[in-house]
Protein backbone atom coordinates (compact mmCIF):
# COMPACT_ATOMS: atom_id res chain seq x y z
CA UNK A 1 0.00 0.00 0.00
CA UNK A 2 2.91 2.30 0.85
CA UNK A 3 4.42 1.28 -2.49
CA UNK A 4 1.28 2.30 -4.38
CA UNK A 5 1.22 5.61 -2.50
CA UNK A 6 4.78 6.33 -3.64
CA UNK A 7 3.97 5.24 -7.21
CA UNK A 8 1.17 7.81 -7.34
CA UNK A 9 3.41 10.52 -5.85
CA UNK A 10 6.15 9.73 -8.37
CA UNK A 11 3.74 9.78 -11.31
CA UNK A 12 2.13 13.07 -10.31
CA UNK A 13 5.51 14.67 -9.62
CA UNK A 14 6.70 13.60 -13.03
CA UNK A 15 3.55 14.99 -14.64
CA UNK A 16 3.94 18.27 -12.74
CA UNK A 17 7.63 18.63 -13.62
CA UNK A 18 7.01 17.95 -17.31
CA UNK A 19 4.33 20.65 -17.19
CA UNK A 20 6.63 22.83 -15.08
CA UNK A 21 4.89 26.06 -16.02
CA UNK A 22 1.91 25.27 -13.77
CA UNK A 23 3.94 25.13 -10.57
CA UNK A 24 6.00 28.16 -11.55
CA UNK A 25 2.86 30.16 -12.19
CA UNK A 26 1.53 29.46 -8.70
CA UNK A 27 4.83 30.65 -7.26
CA UNK A 28 4.81 33.74 -9.48
CA UNK A 29 1.24 34.52 -8.40
CA UNK A 30 2.31 34.33 -4.76
CA UNK A 31 5.27 36.68 -5.32
CA UNK A 32 3.36 39.19 -7.45
CA UNK A 33 0.42 39.20 -5.05
CA UNK A 34 2.63 39.90 -2.03
CA UNK A 35 4.54 42.59 -3.91
CA UNK A 36 1.28 44.43 -4.65
CA UNK A 37 0.66 45.16 -0.96
CA UNK A 38 3.45 47.73 -0.44
CA UNK A 39 2.02 49.58 -3.45
CA UNK A 40 -1.47 49.39 -2.04
CA UNK A 41 -0.92 50.31 1.62
CA UNK A 42 2.08 52.56 1.07
CA UNK A 43 5.72 52.11 1.97
CA UNK A 44 5.48 52.84 5.72
CA UNK A 45 7.64 50.17 7.29
CA UNK A 46 5.67 49.99 10.54
CA UNK A 47 2.41 49.28 8.68
CA UNK A 48 4.03 46.65 6.45
CA UNK A 49 5.61 44.96 9.44
CA UNK A 50 2.26 44.84 11.21
CA UNK A 51 0.45 43.17 8.27
CA UNK A 52 3.31 41.01 6.96
CA UNK A 53 2.23 37.69 8.52
CA UNK A 54 -1.37 38.15 7.43
CA UNK A 55 -0.44 39.11 3.88
CA UNK A 56 1.88 36.12 3.47
CA UNK A 57 -0.70 33.68 4.80
CA UNK A 58 -3.60 35.04 2.78
CA UNK A 59 -1.53 35.00 -0.39
CA UNK A 60 -0.30 31.44 0.31
CA UNK A 61 -3.92 30.43 0.75
CA UNK A 62 -4.98 31.99 -2.54
CA UNK A 63 -1.98 30.52 -4.37
CA UNK A 64 -2.83 27.06 -3.06
CA UNK A 65 -6.44 27.57 -4.16
CA UNK A 66 -5.33 28.60 -7.64
CA UNK A 67 -3.54 25.30 -8.18
CA UNK A 68 -6.29 23.06 -6.84
CA UNK A 69 -8.40 22.79 -9.98
CA UNK A 70 -5.79 20.71 -11.77
CA UNK A 71 -5.50 18.22 -8.89
CA UNK A 72 -8.14 15.84 -10.32
CA UNK A 73 -9.37 17.71 -13.40
CA UNK A 74 -6.90 16.26 -15.93
CA UNK A 75 -7.36 12.71 -14.70
CA UNK A 76 -11.11 13.21 -14.79
CA UNK A 77 -11.12 14.53 -18.35
CA UNK A 78 -8.83 11.93 -19.91
CA UNK A 79 -10.40 8.89 -18.22
CA UNK A 80 -7.47 8.12 -15.91
CA UNK A 81 -9.70 8.68 -12.89
CA UNK A 82 -11.94 5.75 -13.90
CA UNK A 83 -8.91 3.49 -14.08
CA UNK A 84 -7.49 4.80 -10.80
CA UNK A 85 -10.83 4.11 -9.12
CA UNK A 86 -10.73 0.54 -10.47
CA UNK A 87 -7.10 -0.11 -9.53
CA UNK A 88 -6.52 -2.64 -6.75
CA UNK A 89 -5.45 0.20 -4.43
CA UNK A 90 -7.85 1.92 -1.99
CA UNK A 91 -8.97 5.24 -3.48
CA UNK A 92 -8.11 7.23 -0.30
CA UNK A 93 -4.48 6.11 -0.68
CA UNK A 94 -4.49 7.34 -4.28
CA UNK A 95 -5.99 10.67 -3.15
CA UNK A 96 -3.35 10.97 -0.44
CA UNK A 97 -0.61 10.34 -3.00
CA UNK A 98 -2.00 12.99 -5.33
CA UNK A 99 -2.31 15.47 -2.46
CA UNK A 100 1.28 14.78 -1.39
CA UNK A 101 2.50 15.45 -4.93
CA UNK A 102 0.38 18.61 -5.09
CA UNK A 103 1.90 19.88 -1.85
CA UNK A 104 5.44 19.07 -2.99
CA UNK A 105 4.95 21.08 -6.19
CA UNK A 106 3.02 24.04 -4.72
CA UNK A 107 3.18 24.19 -0.90
CA UNK A 108 6.88 23.47 -0.60
CA UNK A 109 8.03 26.18 -3.07
CA UNK A 110 5.77 28.68 -1.26
CA UNK A 111 7.43 27.84 2.06
CA UNK A 112 10.87 28.19 0.50
CA UNK A 113 10.20 31.66 -0.87
CA UNK A 114 8.09 33.01 2.04
CA UNK A 115 11.06 34.23 4.17
CA UNK A 116 12.38 36.20 1.20
CA UNK A 117 9.04 37.97 0.82
CA UNK A 118 8.93 38.47 4.59
CA UNK A 119 12.09 40.56 4.26
CA UNK A 120 10.33 42.62 1.60
CA UNK A 121 7.46 43.27 4.02
CA UNK A 122 9.90 44.23 6.78
CA UNK A 123 8.92 41.35 9.05
CA UNK A 124 10.94 41.15 12.23
CA UNK A 125 13.68 38.50 11.89
CA UNK A 126 12.39 36.72 15.02
CA UNK A 127 9.32 35.64 13.07
CA UNK A 128 11.13 33.86 10.20
CA UNK A 129 11.59 30.47 11.83
CA UNK A 130 8.02 30.48 13.07
CA UNK A 131 6.75 31.55 9.64
CA UNK A 132 8.42 28.57 8.00
CA UNK A 133 7.33 26.17 10.77
CA UNK A 134 3.72 27.36 10.72
CA UNK A 135 3.57 27.18 6.94
CA UNK A 136 5.13 23.71 6.94
CA UNK A 137 2.27 22.57 9.17
CA UNK A 138 -0.41 24.70 7.54
CA UNK A 139 0.11 24.28 3.78
CA UNK A 140 -0.38 20.48 3.76
CA UNK A 141 -3.69 21.14 5.53
CA UNK A 142 -4.60 23.55 2.74
CA UNK A 143 -3.83 20.88 0.10
CA UNK A 144 -5.84 18.23 1.97
CA UNK A 145 -8.93 20.37 2.50
CA UNK A 146 -8.61 21.66 -1.04
CA UNK A 147 -8.64 18.10 -2.40
CA UNK A 148 -12.15 17.59 -0.99
CA UNK A 149 -13.33 20.78 -2.69
CA UNK A 150 -11.59 19.89 -5.96
CA UNK A 151 -13.23 16.46 -5.95
CA UNK A 152 -16.66 17.93 -5.20
CA UNK A 153 -16.63 20.41 -8.08
CA UNK A 154 -15.43 17.87 -10.69
CA UNK A 155 -17.68 18.04 -13.72
CA UNK A 156 -19.32 21.30 -12.64
CA UNK A 157 -19.17 24.24 -15.01
CA UNK A 158 -17.40 27.31 -13.60
CA UNK A 159 -15.92 24.94 -11.05
CA UNK A 160 -13.16 27.38 -10.10
CA UNK A 161 -15.49 29.96 -8.54
CA UNK A 162 -17.51 27.28 -6.77
CA UNK A 163 -14.29 25.77 -5.50
CA UNK A 164 -13.20 29.00 -3.81
CA UNK A 165 -16.62 29.43 -2.20
CA UNK A 166 -16.43 25.89 -0.84
CA UNK A 167 -12.85 25.84 0.28
CA UNK A 168 -11.98 29.35 1.51
CA UNK A 169 -14.26 29.24 4.59
CA UNK A 170 -12.64 25.95 5.57
CA UNK A 171 -9.21 27.57 5.35
CA UNK A 172 -10.05 30.09 8.09
CA UNK A 173 -8.81 28.04 11.11
CA UNK A 174 -5.43 27.39 9.45
CA UNK A 175 -5.20 31.09 8.57
CA UNK A 176 -6.09 32.32 12.07
CA UNK A 177 -3.63 30.10 13.91
CA UNK A 178 -0.93 30.44 11.25
CA UNK A 179 -0.95 34.24 11.47
CA UNK A 180 -1.29 34.18 15.22
CA UNK A 181 1.77 31.91 15.57
CA UNK A 182 3.96 34.27 13.53
CA UNK A 183 2.66 37.40 15.30
CA UNK A 184 3.27 35.82 18.69
CA UNK A 185 6.83 34.88 17.71
CA UNK A 186 7.53 38.42 16.47
CA UNK A 187 6.28 39.88 19.76
CA UNK A 188 8.22 37.35 21.78
CA UNK A 189 5.26 35.42 23.18
CA UNK A 190 4.82 31.68 23.64
CA UNK A 191 3.80 29.96 20.34
CA UNK A 192 3.34 26.40 21.55
CA UNK A 193 -0.47 26.52 21.54
CA UNK A 194 -0.74 27.79 17.96
CA UNK A 195 1.70 25.16 16.70
CA UNK A 196 -0.22 22.45 18.52
CA UNK A 197 -3.49 23.60 16.94
CA UNK A 198 -1.91 23.73 13.46
CA UNK A 199 -0.56 20.21 14.02
CA UNK A 200 -3.98 19.02 15.17
CA UNK A 201 -5.62 20.56 12.08
CA UNK A 202 -3.09 18.76 9.88
CA UNK A 203 -3.64 15.39 11.58
CA UNK A 204 -7.42 15.73 11.50
CA UNK A 205 -7.48 16.68 7.83
CA UNK A 206 -4.99 13.92 6.93
CA UNK A 207 -7.30 11.43 8.62
CA UNK A 208 -10.60 12.70 7.19
CA UNK A 209 -9.99 14.48 3.88
CA UNK A 210 -8.74 11.51 1.77
CA UNK A 211 -11.92 9.59 2.61
CA UNK A 212 -14.20 12.54 1.95
CA UNK A 213 -12.40 13.31 -1.32
CA UNK A 214 -12.59 9.71 -2.54
CA UNK A 215 -16.31 9.58 -1.78
CA UNK A 216 -16.72 12.77 -3.84
CA UNK A 217 -14.61 11.26 -6.65
CA UNK A 218 -16.82 8.16 -6.77
CA UNK A 219 -19.82 10.46 -7.14
CA UNK A 220 -18.08 12.39 -9.91
CA UNK A 221 -17.27 9.33 -12.05
CA UNK A 222 -20.77 7.84 -11.74
CA UNK B 1 -23.69 -52.81 -17.12
CA UNK B 2 -20.48 -50.83 -17.26
CA UNK B 3 -21.71 -47.84 -15.35
CA UNK B 4 -18.20 -46.42 -14.58
CA UNK B 5 -17.52 -45.39 -18.15
CA UNK B 6 -21.06 -44.35 -18.95
CA UNK B 7 -21.04 -40.60 -19.66
CA UNK B 8 -24.76 -40.39 -18.82
CA UNK B 9 -24.01 -41.42 -15.24
CA UNK B 10 -22.08 -38.22 -14.45
CA UNK B 11 -23.80 -35.89 -12.00
CA UNK B 12 -25.45 -32.94 -13.70
CA UNK B 13 -23.36 -30.26 -11.95
CA UNK B 14 -20.22 -31.39 -13.79
CA UNK B 15 -21.81 -30.98 -17.18
CA UNK B 16 -22.91 -27.40 -16.46
CA UNK B 17 -20.24 -25.37 -14.65
CA UNK B 18 -21.67 -22.45 -12.66
CA UNK B 19 -21.29 -18.99 -14.27
CA UNK B 20 -18.24 -17.00 -13.18
CA UNK B 21 -19.80 -13.57 -13.65
CA UNK B 22 -23.50 -12.99 -13.45
CA UNK B 23 -25.99 -10.15 -13.35
CA UNK B 24 -29.47 -10.57 -11.92
CA UNK B 25 -32.24 -8.09 -12.63
CA UNK B 26 -29.81 -5.18 -13.03
CA UNK B 27 -31.35 -1.74 -13.48
CA UNK B 28 -29.56 1.51 -14.22
CA UNK B 29 -30.79 5.06 -13.65
CA UNK B 30 -28.95 8.05 -15.15
CA UNK B 31 -30.16 11.41 -13.96
CA UNK B 32 -33.91 10.89 -13.61
CA UNK B 33 -34.15 8.45 -16.53
CA UNK B 34 -34.28 4.68 -16.27
CA UNK B 35 -31.87 3.43 -18.94
CA UNK B 36 -32.52 -0.29 -18.60
CA UNK B 37 -34.18 -2.53 -16.07
CA UNK B 38 -34.51 -6.22 -15.29
CA UNK B 39 -31.37 -7.10 -17.23
CA UNK B 40 -29.79 -10.46 -16.49
CA UNK B 41 -26.76 -12.15 -17.98
CA UNK B 42 -24.36 -14.96 -17.15
CA UNK B 43 -20.82 -15.56 -18.32
CA UNK B 44 -18.80 -18.71 -17.88
CA UNK B 45 -15.07 -19.24 -18.45
CA UNK B 46 -14.17 -18.45 -22.06
CA UNK B 47 -17.50 -16.80 -22.86
CA UNK B 48 -17.99 -13.61 -24.83
CA UNK B 49 -21.00 -11.31 -24.60
CA UNK B 50 -21.68 -8.67 -27.23
CA UNK B 51 -23.91 -5.73 -26.29
CA UNK B 52 -26.05 -4.51 -29.16
CA UNK B 53 -28.44 -1.61 -29.34
CA UNK B 54 -28.90 1.92 -30.64
CA UNK B 55 -27.16 4.97 -29.15
CA UNK B 56 -28.36 5.73 -25.65
CA UNK B 57 -29.63 2.22 -25.01
CA UNK B 58 -27.22 1.86 -22.11
CA UNK B 59 -24.34 -0.20 -23.50
CA UNK B 60 -21.71 2.04 -21.92
CA UNK B 61 -23.71 2.32 -18.71
CA UNK B 62 -23.96 -1.45 -18.43
CA UNK B 63 -20.20 -1.81 -18.92
CA UNK B 64 -19.60 0.80 -16.20
CA UNK B 65 -22.00 -1.06 -13.92
CA UNK B 66 -20.12 -4.30 -14.66
CA UNK B 67 -16.80 -2.60 -13.90
CA UNK B 68 -18.09 -1.25 -10.61
CA UNK B 69 -17.84 2.42 -11.60
CA UNK B 70 -21.63 2.80 -11.47
CA UNK B 71 -23.74 1.15 -8.84
CA UNK B 72 -26.87 -0.54 -10.15
CA UNK B 73 -30.18 1.02 -9.08
CA UNK B 74 -31.63 -2.46 -8.57
CA UNK B 75 -30.44 -6.03 -8.85
CA UNK B 76 -26.92 -7.22 -8.26
CA UNK B 77 -23.76 -8.62 -9.81
CA UNK B 78 -22.28 -11.90 -8.71
CA UNK B 79 -18.66 -12.91 -9.12
CA UNK B 80 -18.11 -16.64 -8.63
CA UNK B 81 -21.37 -16.69 -6.71
CA UNK B 82 -20.42 -13.82 -4.37
CA UNK B 83 -21.99 -10.37 -4.41
CA UNK B 84 -19.65 -7.86 -6.09
CA UNK B 85 -20.82 -5.02 -3.85
CA UNK B 86 -19.54 -6.88 -0.79
CA UNK B 87 -15.98 -6.85 -2.13
CA UNK B 88 -15.66 -4.27 -4.94
CA UNK B 89 -11.86 -4.06 -4.65
CA UNK B 90 -11.10 -7.68 -5.55
CA UNK B 91 -13.62 -7.41 -8.40
CA UNK B 92 -11.84 -4.28 -9.62
CA UNK B 93 -8.48 -6.06 -9.40
CA UNK B 94 -9.65 -8.94 -11.57
CA UNK B 95 -11.56 -6.87 -14.18
CA UNK B 96 -10.16 -4.54 -16.84
CA UNK B 97 -12.25 -1.75 -18.26
CA UNK B 98 -11.48 -0.01 -21.55
CA UNK B 99 -13.70 3.04 -21.96
CA UNK B 100 -14.21 5.77 -24.53
CA UNK B 101 -11.42 7.84 -23.03
CA UNK B 102 -7.93 6.55 -23.57
CA UNK B 103 -6.30 7.85 -20.37
CA UNK B 104 -3.02 8.53 -22.16
CA UNK B 105 -1.05 11.32 -20.49
CA UNK B 106 0.20 13.79 -23.12
CA UNK B 107 3.50 14.53 -21.37
CA UNK B 108 4.46 10.93 -20.60
CA UNK B 109 5.94 8.59 -23.19
CA UNK B 110 3.94 5.57 -24.32
CA UNK B 111 6.15 3.26 -22.24
CA UNK B 112 5.90 5.51 -19.16
CA UNK B 113 2.13 5.62 -19.49
CA UNK B 114 1.89 1.84 -19.51
CA UNK B 115 4.56 1.22 -16.89
CA UNK B 116 2.63 3.27 -14.34
CA UNK B 117 -0.47 1.12 -14.76
CA UNK B 118 1.53 -2.09 -14.65
CA UNK B 119 3.14 -1.08 -11.36
CA UNK B 120 -0.18 0.08 -9.92
CA UNK B 121 -1.59 -3.36 -10.69
CA UNK B 122 1.19 -4.93 -8.68
CA UNK B 123 3.66 -5.90 -11.41
CA UNK B 124 7.16 -5.08 -10.13
CA UNK B 125 10.15 -3.32 -11.71
CA UNK B 126 11.77 -5.68 -14.24
CA UNK B 127 8.56 -7.67 -14.73
CA UNK B 128 6.71 -4.43 -15.46
CA UNK B 129 9.29 -3.48 -18.09
CA UNK B 130 8.97 -6.88 -19.74
CA UNK B 131 5.16 -6.72 -19.61
CA UNK B 132 5.14 -3.25 -21.18
CA UNK B 133 7.58 -4.31 -23.91
CA UNK B 134 5.46 -7.38 -24.66
CA UNK B 135 2.20 -5.40 -24.80
CA UNK B 136 3.74 -2.73 -27.06
CA UNK B 137 5.16 -5.40 -29.37
CA UNK B 138 1.77 -7.07 -29.61
CA UNK B 139 0.03 -3.89 -30.69
CA UNK B 140 2.83 -2.82 -33.03
CA UNK B 141 3.75 0.13 -30.83
CA UNK B 142 7.37 -0.80 -30.01
CA UNK B 143 8.67 1.92 -32.34
CA UNK B 144 6.62 4.52 -30.45
CA UNK B 145 7.70 3.48 -26.93
CA UNK B 146 9.53 6.73 -26.22
CA UNK B 147 7.11 9.04 -28.06
CA UNK B 148 5.11 11.36 -25.77
CA UNK B 149 1.36 10.76 -25.66
CA UNK B 150 0.49 14.13 -27.16
CA UNK B 151 2.04 13.15 -30.52
CA UNK B 152 -0.07 10.00 -30.93
CA UNK B 153 -2.95 9.71 -33.37
CA UNK B 154 -6.41 8.64 -32.19
CA UNK B 155 -5.83 5.07 -33.35
CA UNK B 156 -2.43 4.88 -31.66
CA UNK B 157 -3.89 6.18 -28.38
CA UNK B 158 -6.61 3.56 -28.60
CA UNK B 159 -3.94 0.87 -29.08
CA UNK B 160 -2.06 2.13 -26.02
CA UNK B 161 -5.32 1.95 -24.07
CA UNK B 162 -5.91 -1.63 -25.27
CA UNK B 163 -2.29 -2.61 -24.58
CA UNK B 164 -3.10 -2.02 -20.90
CA UNK B 165 -5.15 -5.23 -21.00
CA UNK B 166 -2.02 -7.30 -21.50
CA UNK B 167 0.02 -5.80 -18.65
CA UNK B 168 -1.25 -8.02 -15.88
CA UNK B 169 -3.46 -11.08 -15.85
CA UNK B 170 -7.18 -10.61 -15.35
CA UNK B 171 -10.10 -12.81 -16.26
CA UNK B 172 -12.80 -10.29 -17.15
CA UNK B 173 -12.39 -7.71 -19.92
CA UNK B 174 -15.02 -5.01 -20.35
CA UNK B 175 -14.52 -3.24 -23.65
CA UNK B 176 -16.54 -0.20 -24.69
CA UNK B 177 -16.32 0.15 -28.49
CA UNK B 178 -12.74 -1.18 -28.53
CA UNK B 179 -12.32 -0.89 -32.30
CA UNK B 180 -13.11 2.84 -32.57
CA UNK B 181 -10.42 4.60 -34.62
CA UNK B 182 -8.56 1.35 -35.31
CA UNK B 183 -7.45 0.30 -38.79
CA UNK B 184 -8.19 -3.16 -40.22
CA UNK B 185 -4.85 -4.67 -39.19
CA UNK B 186 -5.27 -3.49 -35.60
CA UNK B 187 -8.81 -4.88 -35.46
CA UNK B 188 -7.36 -8.28 -36.51
CA UNK B 189 -4.85 -7.96 -33.65
CA UNK B 190 -7.64 -7.21 -31.17
CA UNK B 191 -9.59 -10.22 -32.44
CA UNK B 192 -6.55 -12.49 -32.03
CA UNK B 193 -5.90 -11.19 -28.51
CA UNK B 194 -9.54 -11.68 -27.52
CA UNK B 195 -9.44 -15.26 -28.86
CA UNK B 196 -6.28 -16.00 -26.82
CA UNK B 197 -7.82 -14.45 -23.72
CA UNK B 198 -10.91 -16.67 -24.09
CA UNK B 199 -8.80 -19.76 -24.76
CA UNK B 200 -7.16 -19.13 -21.37
CA UNK B 201 -10.62 -19.13 -19.78
CA UNK B 202 -11.03 -15.35 -19.74
CA UNK B 203 -14.38 -13.62 -20.22
CA UNK B 204 -15.11 -10.70 -22.53
CA UNK B 205 -17.98 -8.23 -22.69
CA UNK B 206 -17.86 -5.98 -25.76
CA UNK B 207 -20.10 -3.20 -26.96
CA UNK B 208 -19.63 -2.51 -30.61
CA UNK B 209 -21.11 -1.01 -33.75
CA UNK B 210 -18.40 -2.26 -36.07
CA UNK B 211 -17.93 -5.85 -37.11
CA UNK B 212 -15.58 -7.73 -34.91
CA UNK B 213 -15.10 -11.44 -35.41
CA UNK B 214 -15.35 -13.19 -32.07
CA UNK B 215 -16.35 -16.75 -32.95
CA UNK B 216 -19.12 -18.12 -30.77
CA UNK B 217 -20.59 -15.40 -28.63
CA UNK B 218 -23.83 -14.51 -26.91
CA UNK B 219 -25.57 -11.23 -27.63
CA UNK B 220 -27.57 -8.93 -25.43
CA UNK B 221 -30.10 -6.69 -27.17
CA UNK B 222 -30.16 -3.65 -24.91
CA UNK B 223 -33.45 -2.23 -26.25
CA UNK B 224 -35.28 -5.29 -24.92
CA UNK B 225 -34.58 -4.05 -21.41
CA UNK B 226 -35.72 -0.48 -21.91
CA UNK B 227 -38.41 0.46 -19.38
Amino acid sequence: MMGSFLDIVRRDLRLALRQGADSLMVLAFFVVGVVLFPFGVGPELAVLERISAGVLWVMALLAALLSLDRLFQNDYEDGSLDLLALAPVPLPIIVLGKVAAHWLTTGLPLIAIAPLLAVLLNMNGDGFVMLVTAMALGTPTLSLIGAVGAALVLGARRGGVLLSLLVLPLYVPALVFGVSAVDAAVMGFETRAQIMVLGALLLASAALCPWAASAALRQAIE
Amino acid sequence: MNSFSDPEARPLSHAQPPPRFEGRGVACVRGERVVFTGLSFALGAGDALVLLGPNGSGKSSLLRVMAGLLSPAAGGLLRDGREVRDDPESHGAAARYVGHLDAVKPVLSVAENLTFWAILHGVDGAAAEAAVAGALERFGLSRLASVPGKLLSAGQKRRVNLARLLLSPSDLWLLDEPTTALDKASIRTVEAILAEHRARGGMVVVSTHADIALGGFATLQMDEYAP
